[in-house]
């Protein structure tokens, strides 16, 4: 089963060096397929730093983020969270 | 052969020699020949050598620790990414060769990121970095970048990125040569807070072979290859002589005649005041207060920012510390100061503009550094506190920071010369404000009008520049009219040549990285007055920044066979 959730993100420098990385180090720990996209557009690998940077995502985008497996909600959380979290102010 | 000199910009007072070892140049990029050995072999080339590429990026990012651990860590997690791996299977599974994929796959993600532009642009060259890294891997030859010989070395180099030299084992690198940058590259700038001995923008550096024995002068700004036996132990004389000054008792900063010249310290944060007490500050030209802000989506409240001007304060007990407020906008935005996209942020709202515009966040510095001076003299002798405002241009703006200033009881309260406008009308902006401390990195922009931050303008940011100079010596002038003083902080001062000219042009003080303390305080040492006012004279006569350079060394030097005449 999948789950879904939109967020918004909190990061200052959007989701490109340091926050791009700890999100994909988060999305390969959770052991569950992820995907990521930003607004309306094509999903990719979570896990793939590529990917995630590729999108350009900044600052105040609204992201879905995608989860299969019996630990959706759970992983969902986490990378909400982490999504939402000013890393750049850290 | 015989002993070739090559001249360029030298760091420092340091020499030393040491065998070469080049920064490997990029690798050809591989032909796209079909493979001999079939897809499967090809995969599992491919397979160990991201693995072992994405282990060895760890290892480094491991080692460098701070910033530069994140971006070796996302480097090393491109390499294993696994959108690319599916690229490189595609390839692979239609005939090519490990290397030819692992290029054309990155040249896809590569044209990508550029294709975005700004930041993600810069992250191509991570990527193009981490390709150079498998492909060299796959072919087994050393990967481009930093050289490991295994024993210490003079590196020679183009010019250092800081991906580059945030790798770099200092307590391996005997010097630094590069053939391109100035003396506010990034290698010239490592060099001195490092206090490696470099020679800069050596054009004919390019020459330099692997395993050559070079001298590497910063002194003359020359490096000699294939050094004859007495060059070399001269060379080791002098470069024991200068650890032993470097050992020697600290004296306060002084010139030949023993017209005092306090040297001060740029601190960052309170943590460098342990060391800049070492290298014999005599207290602080330029404590930037950034660091509190930087890292945080708010103003920090007055008692943290209270507690951190304590530190610093009490380190300096009988000492004087000039704190700047905080110097927000251009290369140090804060989005709770100004979150406006500016299209020139150097000429935009930034420094005491931008407090201005938030002056409940300046009125709360005021306050925590007035509790914090009020604090350590109830806690014994007292620092000198002096407060100065960033990135002031008119004479209205000076007015208007000193009287707030001294609406929370700053005694001291000055102004950064920074802006040309400011630096031409010195003489009426000094008499509103107690001192001027001229930040000549900014100076310098500002007066060429050349970013800062601009790769492709750098050669115009060299402070020995004549119309900084001539800009450097009105601010002097206007002091000695106004019996105010006149400090420098910024790059300039740590260049031992330059402090002198700027002593002879009015600088009452010269505050620069701790390390370059003891440079400057031995070169100082060597001149008199006169003699400084005669080499900022031969300065100001030139034409430009390396002509300036040039004649002050020629100046100096007549200086020093004068008196060595004497009886």
């Amino acid at each position: 089963m999948s789950v879904s959730r939109t967020v918004r993100i909190g990061s200052s420098h959007g989701l490109h060096a340091r926050p791009a990385k700890l999100f994909v180090q988060a999305a390969k720990a959770a052991g569950v397929p992820v995907t990521i996209a930003k607004d309306a557009g094509k999903a990719v690998d979570a896990t793939s730093i590529l990917g995630v940077i590729a999108l350009g995502i900044d600052q105040g985008d609204y992201v879905t983020l995608t989860a299969d497996g019996d630990r959706a909600e759970a992983v969902l959380d986490e990378l909400a969270e982490l999504l939402t979290t000013d890393h750049d102010a850290a | 052969m015989s002993m070739r000199r090559i001249h360029g910009v030298g760091i420092g007072l340091g020499v030393a020699q040491g065998t070469v070892a080049r920064m490997a140049a990029p690798l050809p990029p591989p032909a796209d020949d079909p493979s001999t050995i079939g897809a499967e072999a090809e995969t599992a080339r491919v397979t160990e050598a991201l693995a072992a590429v994405a282990r060895e990026l760890e290892e480094r990012g491991e080692q460098a620790g701070g910033d530069a651990r994140d971006v070796l860590e996302a480097q090393a997690m491109m390499a294993e990414d696994p959108t690319l791996m599916d690229e490189v299977s595609q390839r692979l599974a239609r005939g090519a060769t490990a290397e030819w994929a692992v290029h054309d796959a990155f040249a896809v993600f590569r044209e990508t990121l550029k294709a975005v532009g700004g930041y993600l642009g810069e992250r191509a060259a991570d990527l193009d970095d981490v390709a150079q890294r498998v492909i060299a891997r796959l072919r087994g030859v050393p990967a481009p970048g930093v050289p490991d010989p295994g024993h210490p070395f003079v590196l020679v180099a183009t010019d250092l990125a800081p991906a580059d030299t945030a790798l770099l084992d200092l307590d391996k690198v005997l010097a630094l040569v590069t053939s391109e940058g100035g003396p506010t590259s990034h290698t010239a700038i490592l060099a001195r807070a490092a206090g490696i001995v470099a020679v800069v923008g050596a054009a004919d550096a390019a020459e330099l072979a692997d395993g050559e024995t070079v001298i590497v002068d910063a002194a003359a700004g020359v490096v000699t290859a294939d050094p004859a036996p007495e060059e070399l132990e001269r060379a080791a004389r002098r470069a024991a002589d200068r650890a032993a000054a470097a050992s020697a008792p600290i004296t306060p900063g002084a010139l030949a005649d023993g017209t005092p010249v306090p040297l001060l310290a740029n601190l960052g944060d309170p943590a460098g005041a342990a060391q800049a007490v070492d290298l014999g500050a005599e207290g602080v030209g330029l404590f930037r207060t950034e660091f509190l802000f930087l890292s945080s989506g708010r103003a920090p409240a007055v008692a943290e920012q209270r507690a951190a001007y304590e530190q610093v304060l009490s380190a300096f007990r009988g000492a004087k510390v000039v704190a700047r407020v905080l110097d927000a906008g251009a290369d140090k935005p804060l989005a709770f100061l100004n979150d406006a996209h500016e299209e020139n942020p150097a000429l935009g709202l930034r420094g005491l503009r931008a407090l201005r515009a938030n002056e409940d966040i300046l009125r709360e510095q005021l306050t925590a550094l007035a509790e914090a001076d009020a604090a350590v003299r109830a806690g014994g002798e007292a620092a000198d506190l002096w407060v100065m405002a960033p990135m002031v241009a008119t004479v209205e703006e000076t007015e208007y920071f000193v009287a707030l200033a001294r609406e929370y009881g700053i005694r001291t309260a000055g102004v950064m010369v920074e802006v040309p406008s400011s630096a031409l009308l010195a003489d009426r902006i000094l008499r509103h404000a107690d001192f001027a401390s001229i930040g000549t990195n900014d100076l310098t922009q500002y007066t060429l009008a050349a970013d800062r931050l601009l790769g492709s303008v750098a050669g115009f940011q060299d402070p020995w520049h004549p119309a900084v100079l001539r800009l450097v010596q009105e601010v002097g002038r206007a002091g000695a009219a106004h019996g105010r003083p006149v400090g420098i902080c910024g790059e300039a001062a740590a260049d031992p040549l330059l402090a002198v000219v700027l002593v002879g042009l009015g600088a009452t003080s010269l505050s620069m990285a701790p390390t370059a303390l003891a440079d400057v305080r031995a070169s100082l040492r060597t001149h008199t007055l006169d003699d400084a006012r005669r080499i900022a004279d031969a300065a100001l006569a030139a034409d430009d920044a390396a002509a300036a350079r040039d004649a002050a060394r020629k100046a100096a030097d007549a200086e020093h066979r004068e008196g060595e005449t004497q009886p």
